[in-house]
């Protein structure tokens, strides 16, 4: 069953094009994984798929609902964590949670069992009563995938999850989300630029570069449909670059600039 | 309601834990009654206008909630740069309760500060003339807050970044508040300036306070309620509506 279905999506801002014509569909249960380097259009995706930006063109199917005319529903059946923190920093771990609890209409006696149980799964339940401000990077990011996880998804959104974590912290995440994704069948969507993570955990990977989708299959058959040994060849070989690739064409630079400016 | 009031509690927890925000938001008021009130006060009551303090305290009280209300905006911006806005954002809940949450949180601090500014006054000689009067200059104050809270969110919503709104801020704050009879009665100006403090919101709302807390009324305080009432559930309904459109 297909619980995401994209068809000829396409964002343009100012007749610049972040997202080119891209169609794709992820199964309900799987680990689908967007792999492509920084300003390829994977966060742009992410938020016309999360209701937070209008597509210039093209269809997309959440659960059943379309982001642009049945917005409620569509946010009902997803939560996100997003690429840059999203916490308020000026509320207790617990508020935070507290605060997303009523946001999603939670009762007071589910909700405060669920806050329990997930802020002591990733390790803050001593540390509820403190500032989120205090926190350091990985905690925050802890604590809203905790709070992503209240309202008991059907889909988790993880944009760039592991960017900035420790590999401790990393390695805690990948196992973490693997299992929430087989414990309760929950559709995992993340998006990444590495190689590593897409490879461990992803069972679909979708490689992305300058807005276009180029290639989709699962770890296996990527490897073997471009006949290499690592995903970081096959990479190599569909897209004609590294991932790491250091020097910029003018394309990625206004693409940057974009970014820079939050438009991507 | 549980999504207005948790979003009014958030603005209400927040400020309550930067005490720095509750004492610097009462510098300017104090500053303002104390050097114009006794500043001007000689030459207002040999003028034959009566006792300065007893007409400027109103309009100071006035003057500290549009300042404190129309900043309240920067929330909006500061959630947009920390991240937080996004979480509201793709939250399944209609974006007009979160502004109006937001609007009346705001208010309620704006209105509290305005309180306390109306304390200070008593303090340095400001009577109001009938006690039971004072509830309702709360509702006016509060009224002022709605209105401008309002506006400056709404104004936040279309904007990015905090230089532009500290900037538009600054020129839309100074003429509404010299322009709104706040600091002297508007009688004997030329046509023109009487015609734009008029049409100035804030106008109404030192009326009512004017009116309320002295008994010295030129409108009448049904007629300011009713102007000031419309103009703050009118701005609260567009201020809705520019941030229901928000895009990240």
């Amino acid at each position: 069953m297909k619980i995401i279905e994209v068809k000829n999506l396409v964002k343009k801002f100012d007749g610049f094009t972040a997202v080119d014509n891209i169609s794709f569909e992820v199964k309900k249960g799987e680990i689908f994984a967007f792999l492509g380097p920084n300003g390829a259009g994977k966060t742009t995706t992410i938020k016309m798929l999360t209701t937070l930006l209008h597509p210039t063109s093209g269809s997309i199917r959440i659960n059943g609902f379309s982001p642009i005319n049945e917005k409620d529903k569509v946010r009902h059946s997803f939560g996100i964590v997003f690429q840059d923190p999203s916490v308020d920093e000026e509320l207790t771990a617990y508020e935070n949670m507290e605060f997303h609890a009523a946001l999603y209409n939670i009762k007071p006696e589910i909700s405060k069992e669920r806050i329990s149980e997930l802020l002591k799964l990733v390790d803050l339940w001593e540390r509820r009563n403190e500032l989120v401000k205090y926190f350091s990077g990985g905690m925050k990011r802890r604590l809203e995938i905790a709070r992503g996880l209240i309202h008991h998804p059907k889909i988790l959104f993880l944009d760039e999850p592991s960017l900035g974590l420790d590999p401790q912290t990393r390695n805690f995440l990948w196992k973490y989300i693997k299992e929430m994704n087989k414990k309760e069948n929950m559709t995992i969507f993340l998006t990444t630029h590495y190689m590593e993570e897409a490879e461990k955990i992803a069972d679909t990977i979708a490689i992305i570069d300058h807005g276009k989708l180029i290639k989709i299959g699962s770890l296996d058959k990527l490897k073997k449909d471009t006949k290499s040994n690592s995903l970081e060849e096959a990479f190599l070989k569909l897209t004609g670059h590294d991932i790491r690739e250091e020097t910029a064409s003018p394309k990625d630079r206004m693409r940057l600039r974009r970014k820079m400016h939050g438009r991507l | 309601m549980g999504v207005i009031y948790i979003m009014w509690l958030r603005e209400i927890k927040r400020f309550w834990r930067s005490k720095a925000r509750i004492v610097g938001s009462l510098a300017q008021p104090l500053l303002f009654l104390i050097a114009l009130g006794f500043g001007f006060g000689p030459i207002f009551q040999k003028a034959g206008g009566g006792n300065y303090i007893e007409f400027l305290a109103p309009g100071i009280v006035g003057m500290s909630i549009l300042f404190s209300s129309m900043f309240m905006g920067i929330q909006v911006i500061w959630d947009r740069q920390f991240g937080f806005l996004k979480e509201t954002l793709v939250a399944p809940i209609s974006r007009y309760k979160i502004m109006i949450g937001r609007t009346l949180g705001g208010a309620t601090i704006a209105s509290l500060q305005g309180v306390i500014v109306f304390f200070i006054s008593m303090l340095i000689g400001f009577k109001p003339h009938n006690l039971f009067m004072i509830p309702f200059a709360f509702i006016f104050m509060f009224l002022i807050a709605v209105l401008f809270t309002s506006l400056g969110t709404a104004i936040a919503s279309r904007l990015e970044d905090m230089q532009a709104f500290q900037l538009i801020m600054n020129f839309l704050i100074m003429p509404i508040f010299f322009l709104s009879g706040a600091l002297f009665p508007i009688d004997n100006l030329p046509n023109a300036i009487q015609i734009l403090i008029k049409i100035n919101p804030l106008y109404y709302g030192i009326e009512g306070l004017r009116t309320t807390l002295t008994g010295i009324t030129q409108l009448g305080l049904v007629f300011d309620f009713f102007i000031l009432g419309s103009l703050a559930v009118i701005m609260t309904i567009i201020g809705g509506h520019l941030f229901s459109k928000i895009e990240i």
